[in-house]
């Protein structure tokens, strides 16, 4: 980690992506307190994580689905843990529901899936009723529904007031969770954007037009403000609406086969994003890196 | 958003914590039902085939082995079953990767060594003290009436007795920090096997009168100086046994508490 400096927000879901090895493992890790930082602080609430009272209060935190013991219960683990704050039996029975863990509730963690040990590790991460969640690649391992009731169940602590951050390495789950994004790569921060703002940055808002007459229509379509790319009869516009080059082409009675605005490839714009990263830290030999 | 009640971390509460995962682990049940099953079984079988005119195989006195020590025959194995919970106890919590969710959760770390070692020291003394008892007024029964069988009475019983359960206790303390300093449950009962087992024969080894300067000191024998008999040779007095064991026990924890102080999870 390098000089990475960034604030969650309360209220919404933000999203932490890099490429595996970008450091939002060891970044969390530094914020649970579970690893030193080689200097520098991270807080919570404006306090270190260890400083804090009663820190499930605070942060409720999910970093890996393998951190219960196998031969307990899911319900004594989830007790021994409620133990250190006080919280009462039935806040614990609450979680359990909200994790939809009721049937196996008695059963040995360790005949656990990878799903249902993360389905675990957030009912721990939610014992506190913290008012900061947070949870690394917390889809790792879910099936489609567990990825929707993910989906519903951080859209909702974030509708709560909650300060939801979540890491991963898929831009495409990202997009549809969070309403935020830090993107890291090699331990600095890359990007940090709304996600609307980065979908328009990945080339949201372009055009591909395909006609059999791309020389007349490349000509009427250029102007200030407007780029025309392409070889062939498919071109792609940027700066205009599918809406407003289909009017053109219709006033010219020019005939166009295809007319469709331009899917932003958000992995496209992730991929570049971070590649520069990779490039910009070849150059000087990993001066001042301590992650 | 509901309130929920939700208290600040305390010592008590880390010891409810730690108290309700030893129950809740079969392998705490197991270790505690094994260390109290070693010393009441195999002190009365011992106490039913005890013979006061046959020659020991150690060569020692016939008939000097009395009631007490026949109770406690059991110990090495006792010793052993307790090694074994308390290193599973803390070490185990790192190969499955529930310390990251206890030190999350206690995120000072350090209330959660002195509640482990409470807890399984507690646990590991109560058990022993009820099972010594049981072994020394059963297998009394079983003795042949010519069988040196001091009574409970006598204050060097007790003593002798609640000695076996401190030094019980105090080496599952010990398995409990070596478990955080080793942070691998075969590691850490590898030197707890090597530290009580192997060590007191190789000292054997030493050049000149080593092996007798040294040996009343090893936590084998410093432990055993507590369950004596009055005038047992070769030991330490009870006290002072007890002393030295204590100082392996601080040590033990001193070095768990800045491991787990100081490094990453």
């Amino acid at each position: 980690m390098d000089d990475l400096s960034f604030t969650v927000e309360p209220g919404r879901v933000t999203g932490f992506l890099g490429p595996n090895g970008a450091g939002k493992s060891t970044t969390m890790r530094v914020i649970a307190g579970l690893d030193a930082p080689t200097r520098g602080t991270a807080t919570v609430n404006g306090r270190r994580h260890a400083e804090h009272t009663a820190p499930m209060r605070e942060i409720g935190v999910l970093l890996d689905a393998r951190s219960a013991h196998p031969g307990r219960t899911a319900f004594a683990h989830l007790m021994s843990l409620a133990h250190t704050h006080g919280i009462p039996r039935r806040r614990v029975l609450d979680v359990i529901e909200m994790t939809g863990l009721q049937s196996v509730a008695g059963d040995r963690a360790g005949r656990f899936s990878l799903g249902m040990g993360q389905r675990l590790g957030i009912a721990a991460a939610l014992l506190g009723d913290p008012a900061v969640i947070m949870l690394d690649e917390p889809v790792n391992g879910l099936d489609p529904e567990g990825v929707r009731w993910m989906r519903g169940l951080l859209t909702g602590l974030a509708a709560e007031g909650r300060t939801v951050l979540l890491s991963s390495h898929l831009m495409g789950e990202m997009t549809r969770t969070a309403d935020h994004l830090v993107i890291v790569g090699r331990g600095r921060l890359l990007a940090d954007t709304t996600v609307d703002a980065f979908v328009r940055r990945a080339g949201g808002g372009g055009v591909t037009v395909a006609t059999t007459e791309p020389a007349a229509l490349r000509s009427l379509l250029t102007r200030p403000g407007v780029g025309v790319t392409g070889t062939g009869e498919e071109l792609t516009v940027s700066g205009l609406t599918a809406r407003e080059v289909g009017a053109v082409a219709a006033r010219h009675r020019i005939p166009l086969y295809r007319l469709t605005d331009r899917e932003a490839s958000l992995e496209d714009a992730f991929m570049d994003l971070t590649r520069e990263a990779v490039e910009y830290r070849a150059a000087p030999a990993g001066a001042g890196e301590a992650a | 958003m509901t309130s929920v009640p939700v208290h600040d971390v305390t010592v008590p509460r880390v010891l409810r914590a730690e108290w309700s995962k030893l129950w809740t682990l079969r392998s705490g049940r197991i270790g505690l039902a094994a260390a109290a099953a070693a010393l009441l079984a195999i002190g009365v079988i011992d106490a039913v085939g005890y013979d006061p005119a046959a020659v020991p195989e150690d060569g020692t006195v016939p008939g000097s082995r009395d009631a007490v020590a026949i109770a406690l025959t059991g110990m090495p194995f006792a010793v052993l079953a307790v090694a074994v919970l308390g290193a599973l106890g803390s070490a185990g919590e790192y190969g499955t990767g529930l310390i990251r969710a206890t030190l999350t959760a206690v995120p000072r770390r350090l209330p959660v060594l002195w509640a482990k070692c409470a807890v399984y020291g507690g646990a590991v003394l109560a058990v022993a003290v009820l099972a010594a008892t049981a072994s020394f007024l059963l297998g009394g029964l079983a003795l042949p009436p010519e069988a040196d069988a001091p009574s409970l009475a006598e204050p060097a019983v007790p003593r002798r007795l609640t000695g076996a359960a401190v030094h019980l206790s105090l080496v599952a303390v010990i398995a409990v920090a070596l478990g955080v300093l080793v942070r691998n449950s075969a590691g850490a009962i590898a030197v707890l096997v090597a530290v009580l087992l192997v060590v007191p024969e190789l000292i054997g080894l030493l050049p000149g009168g080593l092996p007798d300067a040294v040996r009343p000191y090893l936590p084998s024998s410093a432990g055993g100086a507590m369950t004596a008999a009055p005038s047992a040779p070769d030991l330490l007095g009870p006290w002072a046994g007890a002393a030295v064991l204590a100082c392996w026990t601080a040590a033990a924890v001193a070095g768990a508490a800045v491991r787990l102080a100081r490094t990453d999870v």
